[in-house]
């Protein structure tokens, strides 16, 4: 399935909905989202991943980007991953930098 | 971006759809620049180059672009390829030259090379999946991201001599069903087990070889269980600088480097340090008969040391040798080291076979060799602990004469066969203990203790438990009719050979493994424990199993429960090491009072106070360190007397005394059961006897002056 990604931002929360396979070509349209929405004054990346089937690591990347460029402050929630992504952002440690929550608001 | 803005990032050629120009020299490897990748990679002998460029695991290349001869510079190739999906991207090269082994050359352009200087290698990816033997690349480059959220992290720099290290196989430790990991024998699992780690007491864990290396190497139908063959030690490097995918529970998905990276950082998180097993003194290629890889295709006569007829020397043991000491290779060697430290976050190298790395071209010892030197005084490595396997397999053996700058460790193998020997009970041993206890200074008298690795058993070799139950090799499983592996062992099986329901030997093998710990564990110098021997695994009497992937190097952690005494004791001795500084001098004992304590810094004595006996027939030694000599005497810690008896009967060991208003307490009586062998530090109890102790025959006893 081609990448897919929706983007609203509201209430200090920009929510991002993936649809597909997170790989280093399709992590250049995410990570162009993701500096759409810095300058925004958001609190919260809310990023559902219930229809993300993969994200390699080019895709962990722009979930590092995105605190960093956005500032330590800013919240990220997982919302609905895969068991897969959960594995890999597991093994990769990853998961210790994001909540994975199964809905936002909780 | 202001890169775009660079005339020099846009391409100039065009073949099969693909777009390119001249690359950079500098890094050798591939890089990610703006818009593309730069390939850049050096033969001296080559007379022709072509870059092979894979969709991520497809049997055919989809383009091969011949470098134009104005794209090399000197005997360095350099190309910069344009819209690359890096991540789906492997690569490797043709080189065309000479095949005139005669003369070192052994090019043969129908060959697929990876690159020396590749940062992940694929075709590994998961340990033991069987692959396609018919691939026409079957180790393939790939790039990496090589940046990382490290946040604050950074090598711990932890003094040496407050190291305790734990020698660690990535996979053994953690696949036994037993130990109930979610992704056995990965990097990922043993972030599962630091807590264990920190609760045994340890602050290094040196792992053995990660570098990538093929599992299916040499692999054969195991003679006995019928079962295969691998190489599992790994010490048979393909590239440097990729870590093993086959060790990464993500190994598939291509993130080996982050998975690694990410158990760095919480080891560092938890206090402990990394050290890697590093192997360069030989590769996978083997002799004339092996593999082309990489390195025999791309520069033969550079990467290894030849004979005149231009068959490889074998200071190894293992088919070929690097040629370490070419300045090209010694690049390499250094480049690779600095991206360890740099890019990894790694605290120190452990050199395998080191002795090579000081042999010049034809193989003689150099008695200056820049490579060692090199590495010494690096800015980058100036805080890495380096520390050689001061032997090789062609008969150089130099512990305590390894060229090292005032920066090397060793291995102290010495310390190893002395310390055996003593607890097996062998007369003569007094002196040879003597010099262990202190560091050996006769062999680092200008170096320090810290020179000295100190270790009694280690992956090569009887494990602990096997030392004190097994007094021959039983290396049958390896399929060589018992005729591999040392069999200068020195050990001891305590009775009978093997496992036995005798509780009298059990016991005393227990007995004689937390004697072993107590040695080491108030040793000068660093001390090296194997993973598993804080339980008392067993490889059932086989002291060479590099070839196994199972219960034989697999950590049974079922032992915590049946070794449950041996456990205790191991976690508070290596706490008592930490918890005295007197035990941990960066410098040799002067043996004299510098402090104007009343007592030397140390002093030796045996059933008489004051009175040891080296002669020849003796078996007992006590050593008293004076707590106000600490850190050569810029700390105050309490005064430790350790009294070893090898004897097989109790004797008594009259006591030094103390200044008034201290007094001695047990800290270790190895002789007494689990719960009275050894008191956790604070809590040690006072003596009722201050002026003699009886020390049990085959024991250990320390005791601590407060």
């Amino acid at each position: 399935m081609a990448f897919q990604i929706e983007s609203v931002v509201e209430d200090k929360a920009a929510r991002l909905t993936l649809h597909g396979e997170l790989d280093s070509l399709s992590a250049r349209v995410f990570q162009t989202e993701v500096e759409k929405i810095a300058n925004q004054d958001i609190e919260a990346l809310v990023l559902d991943l219930e229809d993300l089937n993969f994200m390699s690591s080019a895709g962990l990347r722009v979930l590092i980007y995105s605190k960093q460029k956005i500032g330590p402050k800013l919240a990220i929630y997982i919302v609905k991953p895969q068991e897969l992504i959960v594995d890999t952002l597991e093994k990769t440690g990853l998961q210790h930098s994001v909540t994975i929550v199964d809905q936002y608001p909780a | 971006m202001a890169t775009d803005i660079r005339i020099d990032y846009y391409p100039t050629h065009e073949q099969q759809g693909i777009k390119f120009r001249r690359g950079h020299v500098l890094p050798f490897g591939a890089t990610m620049v703006p818009n593309g990748i730069n390939f850049s990679i050096y033969s001296s002998e080559a007379i022709d180059c072509t870059l092979v460029l894979f969709e991520r695991g497809e049997a055919q290349p989809f383009a091969e672009i011949r470098f134009p001869e104005e794209f090399r510079t000197g005997n360095v190739y350099s190309m910069i390829v344009f819209d690359l999906d890096y991540e789906r991207l492997e690569y490797g090269y043709r080189m065309d030259g000479p095949f005139k082994p005669e003369e070192g050359h052994r090019f043969d352009k129908s060959i697929i090379l990876s690159d020396p200087y590749a940062k992940a290698i694929g075709g590994r990816d998961t340990w033991l999946a069987e692959p396609n033997w018919d691939n026409i690349y079957p180790y393939r480059s790939r790039l990496v991201f090589e940046d990382f959220d490290w946040e604050n992290d950074h090598p711990l720099e932890t003094p040496i001599e407050d190291l305790v290290i734990y020698e660690m196989h990535v996979r053994g430790f953690t696949q036994h069903p037993s130990s109930e990991v979610k992704n056995p024998g990965t990097f990922a699992a043993i972030r599962s087990k630091i807590a264990y780690l920190k609760e045994l007491g340890i602050n290094c864990v040196e792992l053995m070889p990660i570098y990538e290396f093929d599992e299916w190497e040499n692999s054969r139908e195991n003679p006995v269980t019928g079962g295969l063959i691998v190489n599992f030690w790994g010490y048979s490097t393909v590239n440097f600088f990729s870590p093993k995918a086959g060790y990464a529970a993500t190994g598939k998905f291509g993130m080996q480097v982050d998975e690694l990276k990410t158990l760095v950082k919480e080891l560092h998180r938890n206090g402990i340090e990394v050290m890697l097993d590093v192997v360069f003194n030989h590769t996978a290629e083997g002799d004339h008969r092996g593999h082309t890889i990489s390195f025999r295709g791309i520069d033969n006569k550079t990467y290894y040391m030849l004979t005149p007829e231009g068959y490889y020397f074998n200071f190894s043991g293992t088919g070929n040798t690097l040629n370490c000491n070419n300045p090209v290779v010694r690049n390499m060697v250094l480049d690779c080291l600095r991206y360890w430290a740099a890019d990894y976050h790694i605290d120190g190298f452990r050199f395998d076979l080191a002795a090579i790395l000081g042999r010049d071209q034809n193989g003689a010892p150099l008695s200056n060799p820049p490579l060692l030197e090199s590495l010494a005084y690096d800015p980058i490595l100036a805080k890495c602990k380096l520390v050689a396997e001061a032997w090789d397999a062609g008969g150089l053996y130099q512990v305590g004469s390894f060229p090292a700058y005032g920066r090397w460790a060793e291995w102290n193998g010495k310390y190893r066969d002395s310390v055996r020997k003593f607890l097996k009970g062998d007369e003569g041993l007094i002196g040879e203990i003597a010099q262990c206890i202190q560091g050996w200074p006769d062999l680092y008298y200008y170096r320090g203790p810290t020179a000295s690795i100190n270790f009694i058993a280690c992956h090569d070799g009887f494990t602990l438990y096997d030392l004190f139950a097994y007094n021959e090799k039983h290396n049958e499983a390896n399929g060589e009719h018992n005729n591999d592996g040392g069999n200068d062992n020195h050990s001891w099986n305590c009775g009978v050979e093997g496992e036995t329901d005798d509780a009298h030997v059990n016991q005393l093998r227990h007995k004689q493994i937390k004697n072993a710990l107590s040695i080491l564990m108030v040793s000068q110098g660093v001390p090296m424990i194997l993973s598993g021997d804080e339980m008392g695994v067993t490889k059932f009497g086989n002291n060479n199993t590099y070839c196994h992937d199972n219960e034989l190097n697999w950590v049974d952690w079922n032992l915590l429960d049946k070794n449950a005494d041996i456990y205790h004791f191991a976690r508070h001795i290596t706490r008592f090491r930490r918890a005295h500084p007197v035990l941990r001098s960066r410098t040799h004992f002067q043996h004299r009072d510098y402090a104007g304590s009343g007592y030397p810094d140390i002093s030796f004595h045996g059933t008489q106070a004051w009175h040891a006996d080296f002669s020849a027939s003796s078996r007992c030694l006590a050593v008293m360190l004076d707590g106000a000599h600490a850190k050569s005497g810029t700390i105050q810690d309490d005064t430790i007397y350790i009294a070893m008896n090898s004897y097989w009967d109790a004797l008594y060991y009259e006591l030094p005394q103390l200044p008034n208003g201290r007094s001695w307490h047990l800290a270790v009586n190895t002789d007494m059961p689990s719960g009275e062998d050894i008191y956790p530090v604070g809590l040690e109890p006072k003596l009722e006897e201050q002026g003699r102790f009886l020390v049990g025959g085959r024991s250990t006893v320390i005791l601590v002056g407060k």
